[in-house]
């Protein structure tokens, strides 16, 4: 067991020793979750903020349940019903919700470096939630569990992840999780969205399709970021399909015991075949149900800690 | 190194499980009525010793279980998380007597938590206490059912017990 970090602000800072100590500490409150009482008084007192400055659904409500489930008191905030919109900034909003003794903030934002300012200036334990194309650590810790759970291991697996690369922050937290834990990493998709310059971060990058998926115990797909992209970074919707989606042809050519991930929302019929999303090789709804759990796994191990002033040993 | 004094070497823990296991069939007529939870770390390991002591008593399977209490602890906040242990409980307690085993009784903070987190798997009929050691200095009014040993210790001596470790004999140990 190894954590003693006030905050959770991104993977590229953690050591494998860390990262596994929330996948330990998140299989234990995976089992709490198939309790008949789904509850446990860990954060009793404690309040916690979801500081949503851009649209989540799945994300927030897996943080406002996980804290929840720890008892601790929770209070959603969304940028369209705040104070943004009379010109308030990040750094007084946050300041406003720790004068009310917020304990934690969870914050996602579509600036990237957000938590990582915002934990510079409150006492409280800060979570990254997502920022901009920078990271998106717990969606990361909650497929590395994922991964875990189903293969027993992580280190020498082949994971390929296929799809927007460039504006991804779920796939750059990934790649770090998945390189620091011994995983082979490659990256797959159209040149425009996935340049060689990943390389650096210790990945192979491919743009053929057939020889990205063929070894893969993981492929994970990524959704295309509509929202990100200033202009089209390829011609199309149906040339994307044709030429990188996930369809029953390709999943054939695959290893027969390779599962398929994908961190939502999926776009039935463009990165991923209808079927092959409600299929057994699916992993979609289990990393759903994962997520709660490492959730509350951050929740609890943030709270511990004490960040490098004050580390107290218990 | 801290001073060391051995207060239950192997051969004593294995007696004092015996008459503890013996005293529970006592108390308690019907056998099937009983189940044993033990608390890591310590705890889960005697209880299964215990189950099968008390299996050969009363000729029935005893079950027991494992119940981490670190989420229901009252000391979460200001220090490093504790490690989290599996809850392994596989079988209801509703209307069955809970022995909780634990292998020191100190603060009795531990067992305050256990029986909170009990409540949240059902309603036990009864709940009874066995350690194996009892050092006194309860900070609750909580009281153990079973003790294998009462050892008087200061505040600012620990008590470790060593149960299978391999390569090496079950201790007691007391450290000064």
């Amino acid at each position: 067991m190894s954590w003693n970090r006030k905050h959770l602000l991104d993977i590229e800072s953690l050591t494998a020793a860390e990262i596994f100590t929330v996948l330990d500490t998140a299989r234990a409150f995976k089992a709490v979750g198939e309790r008949a009482i789904k509850k446990v008084p860990a954060l009793r007192g404690k309040t916690v903020v979801n500081l949503f400055i851009e649209p989540s659904t799945r994300t927030r409500i897996s943080f406002e349940l996980a804290a929840q489930r720890l008892t601790a008191d929770i209070v959603n905030f969304s940028a369209d019903a705040s104070s943004f919109k009379k010109g308030e900034t990040l750094k007084d909003t946050a300041r406003n919700l720790e004068a009310l003794n917020a304990d934690f903030i969870i914050i996602r934002h579509s600036a990237s470096g957000a938590p990582h300012f915002l934990s510079r200036v409150v006492n409280a334990h800060v979570i990254n939630a997502g920022d901009g194309a920078h990271e998106h650590p717990t969606q990361a810790l909650l497929d590395t569990f994922t991964i875990r759970e189903k293969k027993g291991k992580i280190a020498g697996l082949n994971v390929t992840i296929l799809g927007d690369i460039l504006y991804s922050r779920v796939a750059r937290s990934n790649i770090w999780a998945l390189t620091k834990l011994g995983a082979n990493v490659t990256l797959c998709g159209p040149s425009t969205l996935v340049p060689k310059t990943f390389e650096q971060m210790g990945c192979r990058v491919t743009h053929d399709v057939e020889e990205a998926i063929r070894d893969a115990d993981i492929i994970n797909l990524l959704r295309i970021q509509h929202e990100r992209q200033r202009q089209t970074m390829f011609p199309g919707i149906g040339e994307y399909t044709t030429l990188f989606g996930l369809t029953k042809a390709r999943l054939a050519r695959t290893k027969p015991d390779a599962l398929i991930m994908h961190p939502g929302p999926i776009n039935r019929g463009v990165e991923i075949d209808s079927d092959i999303a409600d299929s057994g090789r699916s992993l979609i709804l289990e990393q759903v149900t994962n997520g709660l759990a490492v959730r509350m796994a951050v929740l609890f191990l943030v709270n511990g800690g004490q960040g490098p002033h004050g580390v107290t040993v218990g | 190194m801290p001073e060391t004094l051995v207060i239950l070497p192997a051969a004593a823990i294995q007696r004092a499980l015996t008459r503890i296991a013996h005293e529970i069939a006592e108390r308690n007529e019907n056998g099937a009525d009983v189940v044993l939870v033990g608390i890591p770390v310590g705890g889960d390991v005697l209880a299964q010793r215990l189950s099968v002591l008390l299996g050969e008593i009363w000729q029935i399977p005893v079950p027991f279980g494992v119940l981490d209490v670190t989420l229901y602890r009252d000391d979460l906040g200001g220090r490093i998380a504790p490690a989290v242990h599996p809850t392994v409980i596989p079988f209801d307690v509703t209307g069955k007597t809970v022995v909780l085993v634990d292998d020191v009784l100190f603060s009795g903070r531990t067992t305050r938590a256990a029986m909170d987190a009990l409540n949240d798997f059902g309603r036990p009929k009864k709940i009874q206490l066995a350690v194996l050691v009892d050092r006194g200095h309860r900070d609750l009014p909580i009281k153990a059912d079973f003790v294998g040993k009462n050892v008087p210790t200061a505040l600012s001596e620990k008590v470790r017990v060593r149960l299978d470790v391999p390569g090496r004999a079950d201790e007691v140990i007391l450290e000064k």
